[in-house]
């Protein structure tokens, strides 16, 4: 399947220039890539800008509520394990309103690849500062510059327990696409922050800004390469992110970690070959019938 | 006297920099952004001495205004559907604690499938979080009533809430006169207000209310709201005599020999009325009757006026999947119910997710509630405008 092919027709209406182009793009040459299957593919966005991306790519979508697409997602991957289940927010969806979901899934590591569209602003609302812009900074729709400190995704995703974690930048679509494919690939909770230019709201994060305060990793191993050497990986990441340059590439990956799937299936010995979607809820067209006495009997005087 | 063009927004904003608030707590929303946006504005260039702090998340902007509320500052919002939602929780603290916040809901439905456009929804879904509930339904009665609410809310000590429709009214440039800022000055003096958190008294709220305490603390808010029926018409009163304007809870338009009505909140009353003019001058008597305050519901003057009314269509912009029928139809059935000749009634569901409803709809409502007037039946719930 070409990349086209992910396309699902309906026209992206984002502004010219936009780094969400950049983003549709490499996601859908990463799934014709990787010789996806359609059906097995599930994108759940937020409310934002980048929350439309699900409208426009030719898979199965839900465009849930702002901030709560992790959620969402949780929920459809536990429920169909079997699944490649994607998130798509933007900074503000993904790190203020719904911050406290992104903490939980990094907690549970579930097989759930999270894209953060970072343009620093809350586009859809016309340029607010998110949670991403620094301190001091004065964005086009700012009545004053911001008096907020920023959050770092990474960093956060880290202390979290995330187990992939990368950073992106939109206007690359080719770094963007190797990345979302090693991320597609990991089992676990992935981030992966995506630098994203807002021209019609965020004046200062363009293409010159990008040159001068980014610089791509070499050399850098990112695999944690056995438990014990996780803490120092930890702290080499720590040092990666304190510096004055935002690191592009693959930041930290962790394979030694259980995912939820994994978990879940250690209380539940039945619940990789029966998750709940392959559970029958009827038989020939009745429901099962259920034995109240067995569910409740303990209950029962 | 300053006359402006401004949207229903704004018209909010110059009433809230009127009203000298001390803290906004928001979050952006459309169709409400630009009210916060302006007010944002009226902060950064000195012309409003607020705090205005950008919350993330509009859980967080009510959560804010009831703390900085409880300390007595004079605190503003601004919100829209999901996000109205959203604070469901904290809009019950909000009440209960008396804090006497103002928020204009500007009214969009209820996502899914995800909708900017006008309805109801939102707000009647908090209609039992214990919050009085204003409507407005041009520019300047935005601005009015923002006005009024902070005086309400300070002199009750409940929360208000002003709705205008989503886009209709937010979003429409209209002539506005902006009354004179010493009047309103007088009408609203910013003064602290007492019994309010303090180090000096160093007391909790919002402690555990066991059963033996929780029961009366919530009927004081229930008493508060019973009480603040007589207060709101004395404050409206004042209001209409201080800035020479005529509001009251109901609007009733050609009611004094109406056979027959149609019963509606915010904007479209407009429409209604429009129609209802031409229906007159074909020899029709048929009337419009707007409610402006739903919370308190004035159902004792809704009876004056409907007395003597054959049959009222009642048109809902929200739905009460499941009810007996939706959510302003059922109160003013239930508020009617101790009539002795109670006009027959007709439901209507019209408008929803910002589906315009023209003036042929709204005849085919006028004349549908006729028929129910003069058969004394009413049918079934009409979906005006829905595709089968
Ligand atoms: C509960 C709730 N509050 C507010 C909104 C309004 N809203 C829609 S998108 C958005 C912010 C968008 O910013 P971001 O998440 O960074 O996405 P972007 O548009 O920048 O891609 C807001 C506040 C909403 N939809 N729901
Ligand atoms: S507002 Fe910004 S993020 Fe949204 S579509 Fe336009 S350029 Fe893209
Ligand atoms: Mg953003």
């Amino acid at each position: 399947m070409s990349s086209f092919e992910w396309s699902s027709g309906v026209w992206p209406d984002w502004c010219q220039g936009c780094g969400n182009f950049g983003i549709f793009t490499a996601l859908r040459m990463a799934l014709a890539e990787m010789g996806m299957d359609r059906k097995r593919v599930v994108l759940v966005s937020g409310i934002g800008c980048s929350g439309k991306i699900p409208h426009f790519v030719k898979a199965t979508g839900v465009h849930a509520l702002h901030g709560r697409s992790i959620p969402f997602a949780t929920g459809i991957k536990i429920a169909n394990p079997n699944l490649k289940v994607v998130v798509h927010g933007g900074d503000g969806d993904l790190l203020g309103i719904g911050m406290g979901h992104f903490v939980a899934l990094g907690r549970r590591n579930p097989d759930i690849l999270v894209m953060i569209h970072n343009n620093w602003v809350y586009g859809l609302t016309k340029g607010q500062a998110s949670p991403t812009l620094g301190r001091g900074i004065r964005t086009k729709a700012l009545a004053f510059p911001n008096i907020n400190d920023p959050v770092n995704p990474i960093l956060i995703g880290m202390a979290s327990g995330y187990t992939f974690l990368a950073r992106s930048y939109a206007y690359n679509a080719e770094h963007l696409k190797e990345v979302i494919k090693a991320g597609l690939s990991h089992r676990g909770a992935g981030a992966i922050e995506i630098i994203q230019p807002c021209p019609t709201w965020n004046n200062i994060v363009n293409m010159e800004w990008v040159a001068q305060n980014t610089q791509y990793l070499s050399g850098w191993d990112p695999v944690v390469a056995s438990e014990d050497d996780l803490l120092k990986k930890m702290q080499e990441v720590m040092r990666l992110e304190s510096m004055d340059k935002k690191q592009l590439g693959i930041i930290f990956e962790n394979r030694f970690k259980e995912t939820f799937e994994d978990r879940l299936a250690s209380i539940n010995g039945y619940y990789k070959d029966n998750p709940p979607a392959r559970q029958r809820i009827e038989d020939e067209g009745s429901s099962l019938p259920v034995s109240m006495d067995k569910t409740f009997g303990r209950y029962m005087v | 006297m300053k006359r402006l063009g401004l949207s229903g927004n704004y018209a909010v904003a110059y009433a809230v920099k009127m009203a000298d608030v001390d803290v906004i707590a928001a979050y952006p929303i459309t169709p409400q952004t630009t009210i916060v946006e302006k007010l944002s504005d009226f902060v950064a260039n000195g012309e409003l001495d607020a705090e205005y702090v950008n919350v993330e998340s509009e859980h967080s902007a009510m959560s804010a205004c009831v703390g900085a509320s409880l300390t007595g500052a004079r605190v503003f919002t601004a919100t829209s559907s999901q996000g109205l939602a959203y604070m469901h929780e904290v809009l019950f603290m909000a009440s209960a604690l008396r804090t006497p916040i103002v928020m204009t809901n500007v009214n969009r439905a209820l996502s899914a499938p995800l909708n900017i456009w006008n309805d109801h929804s939102d707000a009647m879904a908090e209609r039992d979080s214990g919050w009085i509930q204003l409507w407005a339904s041009s520019a300047q009665e935005a601005l009015d009533t923002t006005i009024e609410a902070f005086k309400i809310a300070e002199d009750v000590l409940l929360p208000v809430m002003v709705n205008i429709d989503g886009f209709i009214v937010s979003h429409t440039y209209e002539p506005v006169t902006l009354p004179d800022e010493g009047e309103v000055k007088r009408y609203i003096p910013s003064k602290p207000l007492t019994n309010r958190l303090s180090p000096r008294l160093a007391y909790s709220v919002g402690v555990v209310g066991p059963p033996e305490y929780y029961y009366e603390m919530k009927y004081q808010a229930v008493d508060a709201m019973e009480r603040s029926r007589q207060r709101i018409k004395e404050i409206e009163a004042d209001f209409n005599r201080r800035f020479g304007k005529d509001y009251k809870d109901i609007n009733a338009y050609y009611m004094e020999d109406a056979e027959y009505a149609l019963l509606a909140m915010g904007s479209m009353t407009g429409t209604a009325r429009v129609v209802a003019e031409s229906l007159r001058r074909r020899g029709e008597r048929a009337g419009v009757v707007s409610i402006r305050w739903f919370r308190p519901f004035p159902f004792e003057r809704l009876a004056e006026i409907l007395e003597g009314v054959r049959g009222i269509g009642v048109m809902d912009r929200a739905v009460t999947p499941g009810g007996p029928s939706n959510p302003l139809f059922v109160d003013v059935a239930s508020g009617l119910y101790g009539m002795a000749e109670r006009p027959v009634l007709q439901s209507f569901v019209a408008g929803l997710g910002g589906r315009d409803v023209s003036t042929d709809e709204f005849g085919m409502m006028f004349s549908k509630t006729k028929e129910a007037a003069r058969s004394g039946r009413a049918g079934p719930c009409i979906y005006v405008g829905l595709r089968e």
